[in-house]
This record gives structure tokens, sequence and C-alpha cells, in this order.
């Protein structure tokens, strides 16, 4: 196992009259990490605090092996923050204002301005990078805030809520990218949610805390099942009326096992079949089978388990089979449901 | 995570095609991310950094073709009738300079009066209503590094426009032969008269800008720090004077920054002061002028730290 980027050791943060964090003890690997909770889970405070800007009120923790106390300032030029909120100023260019920040990280002007313009092309921005951002869209904004996280190069790069305001398409794009920022540039990220959805799909590890405490951390694989599902949609013919039907027992017949998807009632869902694809060959068997019956094969992807599913499963069974090497906190199951509506906000409000 | 820089051309061969969900236009085009090996400068650069950029700023260099008009405006009314004044003495073959270099810069207050009200907004309310602050002190520098960067580049902006006018009085005398030990000295202590104008002024309005995050309300209430106390003491100075009660001229000049600085260059600085009554301030009032003073400046710098306790992420 590689070191930790982040080691957080029983840290807890008391305001006069909340507890933001409650002795969280957590490791955070290189790699993509999704940090989960509610608003007011203590997601805002825990990156002040690992910043190095708040002093944590018990416990403590290092960040790429500096001790949050003593070295904020050495953290923070080695670590990029991606704000949730707007932080742009609307009368100067994105190409201006990241190289302003790339100095105020400590690059020489020279560095600075070459780091603006490879970054701002590795999130996306071309031409635009010369107009005033007051016109830009969210999409754009956003990648401006990730380019002025990314400019100094940082080893770890903490992104708050970056999908924030996103419509669908711009909410892929800046997963997309933020995958591509571990992938490609060899950057950590740490980046938080309050939809577990979204994180499953980018994420290495996903971290979930609530009410400042831990509540689950391990890695997405583990969260989803390694087994990929596939699935189905085939049309209906003269000859087999409900396609989907037919299909399904031939699978079965050929030792695949395949079944409708478990949310039944979501649109399109009776067309749908869902095949455990255990090796290769699967795609091949399903392949031949639905020409041997004739049928038009409408699509055919890849699913995995949702990480919402993992909690149903877990509440449903109440197994203690929780997965993963990080230390657990003894959470209780229906704390874990609670988190699948986030929006919610079950614990007290934090600033 | 691999440490070594990728080289180009492998990236782009092992690139991962572009993910799932792009639209055309937006694809990205893999040419290899490029780590940065180079030097970090850190806290100190970075301060350094900051103040440069304020600086320029506040004369609108770097920024919108806009916000280059006011500032470039005023300096040129600033610096105008001080080319005038330097022409008349050159023509007329003066004995000496018309106006003296302290009280030209405070002749000429209401101009840089609204200098400072424009330009101290845009130094720190944009930062706070935009909240880029947050972005600020997620890198190296503490919030005294802010602070302090953004203070002395108004001092310093304030003091490049008052000193410009006293720089072109200074050349003017002596291209109009003027005795230049004279000249020399009355220049340094004009330009001392400026320091003390640009850090008391700026103080001022940056304190009330950092207290109002909206730009126009802090043009504003400025305006009103600077100028309504400023006449408000002439006016009673006036009244006073006019009732032969010249004894209390002296204390009333505490009562405005412009008075203050105007009472210590006539005690210090070898300057004349515009008070009614031209009589220079006993000792004790001018000690009171100094220590007034020096605390203005240490509680506004205080009230700024104060401010952007707050202003954290």
């Amino acid at each position: 196992m590689t070191v930790n980027v982040i080691a957080i050791e029983s840290l807890t943060k008391r305001y006069p009259r909340v507890t933001a964090l409650d002795r969280l003890t957590v490791g955070i690997t290189p790699g993509v990490t999704g940090l989960v909770g509610a608003n007011g889970a203590g997601k805002s405070t825990l990156i002040k605090i690992l910043l190095g800007l708040s002093p944590a009120t018990e416990g403590g923790a290092t960040v790429l092996g500096m001790d949050v106390a003593r070295e904020g300032s050495a953290i923070r030029e080695r670590v990029g923050y991606m704000p949730e909120h707007d932080c742009l100023p609307p009368d100067v260019s994105a190409t201006e204002f990241v190289v302003h920040m790339a100095r105020m990280s400590g690059l020489p002007a020279t560095s600075a301005r070459e780091r603006t313009a490879d970054t701002l092309r590795h999130v996306g921005l071309y031409e635009e990078r010369y107009r005033p951002m007051g016109g830009y869209s969210t999409g754009m904004k956003q990648r401006v805030k990730l380019a002025q996280a990314l400019v100094h190069d940082p080893k770890l790069v903490l992104l708050d809520e970056p999908t924030n305001g996103l419509d669908p398409v711009g909410r892929d794009e800046m997963l997309a990218l933020i995958r591509r920022v571990h992938t490609d540039f060899g950057i950590s990220v740490l980046v938080t949610s309050h939809l577990l959805g979204e994180l499953e799909r980018t994420c290495d590890h996903v971290v979930v805390i609530d009410g400042g405490k831990l509540l689950r951390a391990s890695s997405t694989a583990d969260f989803t099942k390694s087994t990929p599902s596939l699935a189905v949609e085939v049309t209906d013919t003269d000859t087999h009326p409900n396609g989907t039907e037919a299909l399904r027992s031939a699978l079965v017949a050929a030792g695949l096992s395949a079944q409708a998807p478990g949310a039944a009632g979501a649109p399109g869902a009776g067309h749908l079949l869902m095949v455990d694809a255990t090796d290769e060959s699967a795609y091949d068997t399903i392949r031949d089978t639905v020409t041997e019956l004739g049928l038009g094969l409408v699509r055919m992807e890849q699913r995995r388990h949702h990480i919402a599913e993992v909690f149903d499963t877990d509440e449903a069974a109440g197994t203690t089979a929780q997965a993963g090497g990080a230390p657990l906190a003894g959470a209780a199951a229906a704390a874990a449901d609670r988190e699948l509506q986030p929006q919610k906000g079950g614990s007290g409000d934090v600033a | 995570m691999s440490p070594e820089p990728h080289p180009t051309t492998s990236m782009s061969k092992t690139a991962p095609p572009a993910p799932p969900g792009q639209r055309g236009e937006d694809v990205i085009h893999n040419i290899g991310y490029r780590n940065y090996d180079g030097p970090r400068l850190g806290r100190g650069y970075a301060r350094t950094s900051l103040f440069d950029q304020s600086l320029r700023g506040a004369y609108g260099l770097g920024r919108s073709a806009k916000s280059k008009v006011l500032p470039m405006i005023l300096f040129a009314v600033m610096c105008v009738p001080a080319a005038i004044v330097v022409a008349v003495a050159i023509f007329t073959e003066a004995k000496q300079m018309p106006v003296d270099y302290n009280s030209y810069v405070l002749r000429m207050q209401p101009v840089i009066g609204i200098y400072i009200a424009a330009m101290a907004p845009q130094a720190v309310s944009l930062d706070l209503r935009f909240r880029v602050v947050p972005l600020y002190f997620s890198r190296p520098i503490e919030r005294s590094d802010y602070v302090g960067a953004k203070y002395a580049a108004l001092s310093a902006a304030i003091f490049i426009f008052t000193a410009a006018s006293v720089v072109i009085l200074y050349v003017g005398a002596l291209l109009a032969k003027l005795d230049f030990g004279d000249q020399t000295k009355g220049f340094a202590l004009g330009l001392a008269c400026c320091a003390i104008f640009s850090l008391l002024h700026a103080g001022i309005g940056l304190a009330v800008a950092a207290a109002t995050p909206r730009r126009g309300f802090g043009v504003a209430a400025i305006i009103a720090v600077l100028t309504i106390p400023y006449m408000l003491v002439g006016t009673v100075q006036g009244i006073a004077f006019s009732q032969d009660n010249t004894k209390i001229i002296g204390w009333l000049g505490l009562g405005s920054p412009g008075t203050l600085v105007d009472g210590l260059q006539s005690k210090f600085l070898d300057g004349q002061s515009d008070f009614p009554s031209g009589q220079a301030l006993t000792s004790m009032q001018a000690s009171l002028y100094v220590l007034l003073i020096v605390v203005l400046i240490a509680g506004t710098y205080g009230l700024l730290l104060r401010r952007y306790r707050k202003a954290g992420l």
C-alpha cells in the first residue's frame, strides 16, 4: 500500500454551538477520493483544516506528510483548492487571472504564463480565455476554477463540489476531467459531493461522513461489485412478441444469469435485461443468442452496481461485511440509509 | 503517481480516448501533461506579486481599457497645474516658485480624494465581493501578507499620484535656475509629506472600502469620510478665526485627515499651513497630531486584519 496523501487522526473541531468534526480518523491514499456527506456533514470544515487555515480542537492531520497545524504554508504551496462558490472577478480574463494565481502560488512570472496556457488548454478553454470572465457560462467558470487549482502543479487538489450548478452534460465533462487530473496529470484528488451516484464513476475510494463522524471508507470497487453487469435491450419481432422475455429464457438456458433490472417502474425498464457478465465470452453469447432469435439489438452497455445499492443491501441484510482496508467507524446501517437522501441534511448545520 | 514529467510523444500514443459524454467541440486535445519542476518562490514572492498586481491595478494596468480611463484622467488633472506653475515660473523668471511643494499637494486634495475613492474599493472590494479572497488564503500567503500587500500597494499608488507633481515642480524649479540647495531640501520634505499623506489616506480608504463590499457604496463612503470632516474643520476654523479665537484653530485641525497632514507639515516639514491664522502649532498640539496620525495608520491596519479574519474560506 502506498503512503497516505492525507492522514487524519481522531480529528475534532468544535465551534461554540456545534461539533463539526467528531474524532474523525481516516487515511486517504493517492488516487481520486470522494468525500460524501450531506450539507453540514463537515466537509468544508475538513478542507479548511487540511489547508491549515483553521486549527483543530483535538487530534490532527498530515497532508503530503506535513502537519496541518505547523506547516500550513508549505502544504498550501503543494495543494490546489477549488472552492464551491463563485470566486472569479468578472472584469479580468481567464489568462490574466490564472497567471496571477500561479504567481500567488510562488511560480516565477515566465513559468506562471507557460503553466497557465497549458492548464487552461487541459481543462478545455481556448479562444475564450482572453475574454473577461464576466461573460462566461457556468461550465467555463468551473473550468477556470479548476485551472487555478491546478496551475502550480500541485500533488493534491481539493475540489469542493465541482459539479455544482452544471447541467448533465457539463457534469459528465467535469467528472471526466477530474478523472484525468489523476490518470493523466498524476495529481491526487479529494472531491466532495453530496451526490453519491456521481462520485462512484470518478473515484477510486469513497469516504462517507455524516455529522462529523466517519460513516464508511472503502474503495469504490468494494462498494460496487467487481463483476460488471450488462444492460441489454432488444426489439420485439412477430416471432417473439416479447423479445426481452424470449432473450431472458434463452440466456438462462445458455447458462447466464439474466433478470429484469431491480429498479422496476423506471422508464424503459420493461425492455431492459440485466445480464451478469462473468467473463468476456458472455458478450459473444449474448450477441449470438440475439442473432439466433432474430431480434434487433438496441443496446448493450456496461452497468456497474451502484454504491447506493450496496447501502440498500447492507441495510436489508443487516450485514457487517464492510469491505476496505481503511479504518471504519461502527456506523449504524440506518445512518447509511439517511445518507441516501443527502439533500435533507440530517445533522445540525455547520457554517 | 510518477514524479517524472510525461514526455509529449509517449503520452499522445498511450493517451486514453476522450471520455464519453463530451461534445465534439469540447474534446480536450491531449498533448500530454507536463509536470512543473521549476522553483517555487514561496510566501515572500507571492506577497511581492500581490503588491505588484495591486499597484498596477490602481492605475488600471492589467485590467480592461475602461478601468484605465479614470486613474489616467485624474493623474493628468493632478500634474497639469504643476506643469503650468512651472511654465509660468520659467517664463516670468520668478525668484521663487509661486507655490511650494507641500501646499501644492494639499491644495489638490479634492482630486486626490476622488482618486482614493475610486481606487481603494477596486483594490479590496472586488476581491471581497467576488469572493476571490479564499483563493488567496488557500495559497502560501497569510492574512497579514494579504493586508500588508494591499496597504502598501495603495500607499504606493497614492504616493506616485502625489509625488509626480512634486517631481514636476522640482524639475521646473531647477530649470528656472532657482537655488539648488533650497529646492532640494523643499523637494525632500515634499516627498516626506506625500509619504505621510499616502500612508494615512490609504489606511482610511482601505478600511472604509473593506467595510463596504459594494463598490458604489465604498466610493461614496470614502468621499464622505475624506471631504466632509475636512470642509467642516475648515469652516469651523474660519468661524473661530473671524471671532479672533485663534488658539482653538490648531486643536480643530485634529478633526480631519487633510488638516492633520497640513498641521503636521507646517510644524515639521517646513511648510505653510492652510489654517486661517497661519500660525504654527504649539508643541503640545504637534505631538497630538503625530500621535493621532500614528494611531490612525495602525488602527486602520488593525481593522483590516480583523476584517479578513472572517473573510477566509
